[in-house]
């Protein structure tokens, strides 16, 4: 009996199912690139499984190690702002959004108002917040749909930081000034942590900060009598209101963090100077969106999206190495977009599984009798 | 004016017949959020069908290969949230935005492969059919008629018929209110949730492929539809979910959405300064404002969103 434990476990089955999600999804993306062209398609989905090893030099595959957990470390905390909103019972679609805004206020503090880090870092979150703030707003008091509101929002902030930052772009390219010429004293300190990466200068205590962001995430939601609260109104927001709680404070509050913590990801990524803001973009950046993947691949646990974020990122950097006179970059957001996909048959495996164990106990038991 | 009207009913058919979609769909008690991902797809595949009709193709039936195609495409598509939502109670707006990501990466991965392989050099995710879609158009005096205007209307009042005169719509309806009722009076909930869906998949498909033909002649399949797919979800909310007031609301839509592709031509507007961003922000600004108006008493299906259990009361 001991032995059938393990798979009775919730913990276990979770991660049990993401490690198929992910199997599937890459199955699915290398039957695709054989599709398009078989002669490349085993090359192609190592190189986007190996990513930065793709280096043969030990100092490059570090430095490229460092730039690709940059990137990881945003992508966790817009996964944390999915994960949030979604334990409350609201699907955040707008912390790509919310991270757009997040960035066009650090990058207008930094190069407008030449503010050092730590206030362009509270701006971001603070704008981010209240724009998310806007969707809870919106669904407290007069019932507007979480995800439609948080879709119009996205395509307004993109349209109102693309017109507050030209105000400070280069001027010959669409690109915004780069943070190492136009204010020093924004970039976030490295604390010696660029060392570790062979001199990767965009390595900074962002990446620990986003750590242990994960871990509060998880305290609040689990350890505190507010995170509890939270996580009532979302299953019943009845229940909730007649047992005092103040189910639309709740609410807005919820997207008020979630706005937070994905406008915290747009403060990290873009003050460590490692991309400039093109202020032309037509289409919302994709890591809030690839935030949802990571939020569901890591079973909505914070700890668990530490690892999905990375493994996301992982192999959305590694679309970068195929070779691209046969593929293109792309085929990573496919597999990412279909890992989302197969997230959604999580709750059906569980059940069949369990379902299958009880089947085989039951039938252990009649084999003990006779 | 003659081009504000013209673009104002073009962008409204569109709106109409993915909005209609959408209400097919949650009718039948399924949520489509990823009508966005299925106009993609839609309009890939009519583009495909332009790009490679013969140039001889006679007018008419270049109309219905293309329709045919886009439709098709945007039907099977549509498929993978049926699948989820129907027969494995996924949670549907976790499905529908998955299927909103997978269709312009598909798009893009796809457009590139075909494109690189005419063109090695050609890595750009861009489908050209300048001379096929001239098959949608009449030119009368200044205006620039397009079939699927007339199209969409034809469907929006196949639509509202099929939807309250005919035992199918009506069936339809009952699977969205209380499935359980239906079923107890024999409608198969299941048969009625996947023909809601296909029906949403095929319209949405349709929408994309009137979207790509609207004013422009190439399409960039890395822009995907710019929140097409959501703006015709706030239209069916404004509609509240009939399919009448679906037509009025596209058209006030379809107006804002238009205002910003020819406000240069209106001296009134133009003497106004404003930059030619604050236009493109119109029709999101205005949905917000307007679903602030109408969510409040929202008629929606009562059980869309539900997976049906037979065993619940």
């Amino acid at each position: 009996m001991k032995k059938q434990s393990i798979l009775r476990n919730g913990a276990f089955q979770t991660i049990l199912a993401s490690l198929l999600c992910i199997l599937l999804g890459l199955l699915t993306g290398y039957i695709v690139l054989l599709i398009i062209n078989p002669g490349g398609a085993a090359g192609a989905i190592t190189a986007i499984l190996k990513n930065f090893l793709y280096y043969p030099s030990k100092a490059a595959a570090i430095k490229y190690f460092g730039t690709t957990l940059v990137n990881a470390s945003a992508l966790l905390m817009c996964a944390l702002s999915v994960l949030f909103a979604y334990k409350v019972g609201l699907f955040n679609i707008g912390a790509a959004g919310q991270y757009v805004v997040g960035a066009g206020a650090c990058l207008y503090c930094a190069l407008g108002l030449k503010l050092p880090w730590i206030v362009c870092l509270l701006a971001a979150v603070l704008l981010a917040a209240l724009v998310g703030g806007i969707s809870g707003a919106l669904k407290a008091y007069f019932n507007v749909n979480e995800v439609i509101s948080c879709i119009m929002l996205n395509w307004i902030s993109l349209y109102c930081v693309n017109m507050l930052l030209t105000t400070v772009k280069e001027q010959s390219t669409p690109y915004t000034t780069p943070l190492s010429s136009g204010n020093k004293a924004a970039l976030l300190p490295n604390m010696g942590l660029d060392k570790l990466f062979s001199k990767n200068e965009f390595v900074t205590i962002g990446l620990p900060l986003a750590i242990i962001m994960a871990v509060v995430v998880w305290v609040v939601l689990e350890k505190t009598k507010f995170g509890y609260e939270l996580k009532a109104t979302g299953l019943n927001k009845n229940a909730a209101k007649y047992c005092g709680m103040k189910e639309q404070r709740n609410v807005i509050l919820t997207m008020m963090i979630a706005g937070g913590l994905a406008g915290f990801a747009a403060g990290i990524y873009y003050l460590t100077g490692i991309e400039q803001w093109m202020v032309q973009q037509t289409s919302v950046p994709a890591m809030g969106f690839n935030g949802i993947a990571a939020a569901f691949l890591g079973g909505l646990n914070p700890i668990g999206t530490i690892f999905a974020s990375y493994f996301i990122q992982h192999i959305t950097s590694g679309g970068t190495y195929v070779d691209k006179s046969m593929y293109c970059a792309q085929i990573s957001d496919l597999i990412s977009a279909f890992i989302i996909y197969l997230c959604g048959f999580v709750l059906f495996f569980k059940l069949w599984l369990n379902r299958w164990l009880d089947k085989r106990d039951e039938k252990a038991k009649k084999g003990g009798k006779a | 004016m003659v081009l504000l009207i013209q673009y104002t009913l073009i962008f409204a058919s569109v709106l109409v017949l993915v909005a209609l979609g959408g209400c097919f769909s949650e009718h039948s008690g399924v949520i489509n959020i990823g009508l966005e991902g299925i106009m993609v797809m839609g309009a890939l595949g009519g583009a495909l069908m332009m790009k490679y009709a013969p140039a001889g193709t006679p007018a008419f039936l270049m109309i219905l290969l293309v329709i045919l195609a886009s439709v098709l495409v945007g039907m099977i598509f549509s498929l993978l949230l049926g699948v989820a939502a129907i027969r494995f109670n996924a949670d549907q707006t976790l499905v529908g935005t998955a299927l909103n990501l997978l269709g312009p990466a598909a798009a893009v991965v796809l457009v590139r492969a075909v494109n690189m392989a005419e063109n090695a050099d050609n890595v750009s995710s861009t489908v050209a059919y300048g001379q096929a879609k001239k098959a949608f158009l009449v030119n009368i005096g200044r205006f620039e008629f397009n079939w699927f205007m007339l199209i969409s209307l034809l469907v929006l009042i196949a639509s509202y018929l099929a939807l309250y005169r005919t035992r199918f719509g009506l069936r339809l309806m009952a699977c969205g209110e209380h499935p359980q009722a239906a079923d107890s009076v024999g409608i198969n909930v299941y048969v009625m949730r996947y023909a809601g869906v296909l029906i949403s998949g095929a319209m949405g498909g349709l929408g994309g492929l009137v979207y790509i033909t609207a004013g422009v002649s190439e399409w960039k399949f890395e822009n995907g539809v710019a929140g097409f797919g959501f703006l015709a979800l706030a239209v069916m909310i404004f509609g509240q979910w009939k399919p009448v007031n679906i037509g009025l609301a596209a058209l006030l839509f379809g107006l804002f959405r238009a205002l910003s592709n020819v406000y240069t031509g209106f001296e009134a507007l133009k003497n106004l300064n404003l930059p030619s961003t604050v236009y493109n922000m119109f029709p999101y600004i205005i949905s917000l404002i307007v679903l602030v108006f109408v969510s409040g008493k929202s008629r929606a299906p009562k059980a869309e969103g539900i997976p049906y259990d037979k065993g619940q009361r």
